[in-house]
């Protein structure tokens, strides 16, 4: 340690303390408030029809938002790694547009595409206020994150392999099965993570787009706050909770992942 | 050698077009139709109602105060983000790893639920007495909550790559541990301090679901940009919204463009 003892541990208290405040001791009142009245008033809220219709749209928007990303991603990760080819950096920034991107605007611009008098307004299925607009919305925003993840390590581990395995007679594909694909698997796995956690708790531009109809197309977090704006604390609470314990087992996925992935 | 690599390797193959078409439709059709919808349908009603619906009192506001409690939110973070990154790379303590983890909390939380986490222990119901709900102070809150990761994680990986032997060295010559900082630290760092703010800087201008239950939306003064983009939605007015949407989207387009100018600048200065 460069630095003195005195001086060491005062920005410890301070640092320790900023995080006590912020995020750990809100943190532990949400779960106080949540189960003060016992496991069966929790058990009771998030097992209502509403909030298991919540439960399963959310799954199911996840489930189909984060596969398609992963396909995206790996691809442009492979064009952005492997390729030369014009536009690159332009390819590369747009690809960061919808972490800085508001997510009301996300919502707003697919009603102005999709929604009454949109671009596109007149598909023969509804797409605003119903399951379709708030999948087109998930996919918005979780587009970067499995290319974010996987560009570096493509980068980092050459193609020096590829090569040798194409050369061996290898087609694309089996050098893509064999030598690419698991040589960044840990890099697609944290990516897969942090898209299916960000998926899982989008809230503002599925908000917008949702019409937040209970049963049908209310997702999680519209019914933290529609409990919230209806007086019923304990509910939103129980909600809440249960999405605190995905974003807990989020960030233990990506605890266990880091070093494996590191190692890559 | 470096002939017969160059000699081995391939033009461009099919999977590697494909897959740069597919990626470029991918994007087309999910993030650049719409946010051109955005853009363009902004001046449906002429670029008179685009201007009048852009420069209200009511957006002037909501626009300004967004970017002043971004600002404080950013600055307050490079404080405390460096000073976090600063204590969990070069201290020791027990715990520090669970610390570590949940450094990255913000972003997995949920942002509703990080509002409502934020109004049970600072809202009209908080254990400790602290009631800052529907006030400015409730947005900076909001936001410093969402924010936190960025400056750490940003600059935590360049402190560890940090040589150590230039700190003694000063130490021993007599140096201060504020004039080690000041002079040897400090420098390395401000390429990562900068690109951590630039990104926290970009999610607070576009922050709302932690804003949405603790802000109160009181227009001309806890009302942000997406809270009132939003009320213009809800209040079925979606090109009014679409225009101080375009103010936004510039906004954090600048901001983008900031992001990549500064990572190419680090990049030079650093190595």
């Amino acid at each position: 340690m460069t630095v003195d003892r005195p001086w060491r541990i005062g920005l410890r208290t301070v640092a320790l303390g900023y995080l006590a405040l912020l995020l750990i001791i809100p943190i532990g009142v949400v779960f106080y408030r949540t189960f003060e009245h016992g496991l069966g008033a929790v058990y009771d809220a998030v097992t209502t029809p509403a909030a298991i219709s919540a439960f399963w749209l959310t799954i199911t928007v996840t489930a189909i938002a984060v596969p398609l990303n992963t396909i995206f991603g790996i691809l442009c990760a492979l064009a952005l790694a492997r390729g030369r080819f014009r536009g690159k950096a332009i390819l590369d920034t747009i690809i960061d547009i919808p972490f800085a991107v508001s997510p009301v605007v996300v919502g707003l611009a697919l009603i102005l595409v999709y929604g009454r008098g949109g671009w596109l307004g007149d598909l023969p299925f509804q797409v605003i206020f119903s399951v379709p607009g708030i999948v087109l919305a998930t996919i918005f925003i979780s587009v970067p994150f499995v290319v974010r993840e996987v560009t570096p390590v493509l980068k980092e581990i050459g193609d020096d392999q590829e090569q040798a395995a194409s050369t061996l007679g290898a087609g694309d594909w089996q050098t893509f099965w064999r030598i690419t694909l698991p040589s960044i698997r840990w890099g697609v796995a944290y990516g897969v993570v942090l898209s299916v956690a960000r998926c899982i708790g989008e809230f503002g531009a599925v908000s917008v787009v949702s019409g937040k109809v209970a049963g049908e197309t209310e997702t999680l977090t519209l019914l933290v706050e529609k409990r919230f704006q209806n007086f019923d604390i304990a509910g939103a609470y129980a909600a809440s909770a249960l999405l605190a314990f995905i974003a807990l087992a989020t960030l233990l996925a990506m605890t266990l992942i880091n070093p494996r992935r590191d190692n890559e | 050698m470096s002939t017969l690599v160059l000699t081995l390797r391939r033009p461009a193959g099919r999977p590697g077009a494909l897959g740069l078409g597919i990626s470029t439709l991918w994007l087309s059709v999910i993030v650049l139709l719409p946010l051109a919808a955005v853009v363009v349908r902004s001046t449906d009603g002429g670029l008179q109602a685009f201007w009048d619906a852009a420069t209200s009192r009511q957006a002037i506001a909501a626009l300004r105060f967004t970017i002043g409690v971004s600002l404080v939110a950013t600055l307050i973070n490079v404080v405390t983000g460096t000073l976090i990154a600063w204590v969990l790379v070069r201290d020791r303590f027990r715990g520090k790893r669970l610390v570590n983890a949940l450094i990255d909390l913000p972003f997995a939380l949920p942002t509703i639920v990080a509002g409502l986490t934020l109004l049970a222990l600072y809202g009209p119901t908080s254990p400790v007495g602290i009631d800052v709900a529907f006030t400015q102070f409730a947005v900076l809150l909001a936001l410093l909550f969402v924010t936190l990761p960025f400056v750490i994680r940003s600059v935590q990986p360049v402190l560890m790559e940090l040589d150590r032997e230039m700190e003694e060295a000063a130490l021993s010559l007599g140096a201060s541990n504020l004039t080690v900082f000041g002079r040897i630290i400090l420098p390395n760092l401000v390429p990562a301090i900068l690109g951590g703010a630039a990104l926290a800087f970009a999610r607070a201008v576009g922050e709302f679901g932690s804003i949405v239950l603790i802000s109160g939306n009181i227009p001309f003064d806890t009302q942000v940009a997406s809270m009132f983009i939003f009320k213009q939605i809800e209040s079925d007015n979606p090109i009014g919204a679409a225009s101080i949407s375009v103010v936004l989207l510039i906004l954090s387009l600048l901001i983008l463009f900031g992001i990549r100018a500064l990572g190419r600048w680090g990049a030079r200065h650093d190595r």
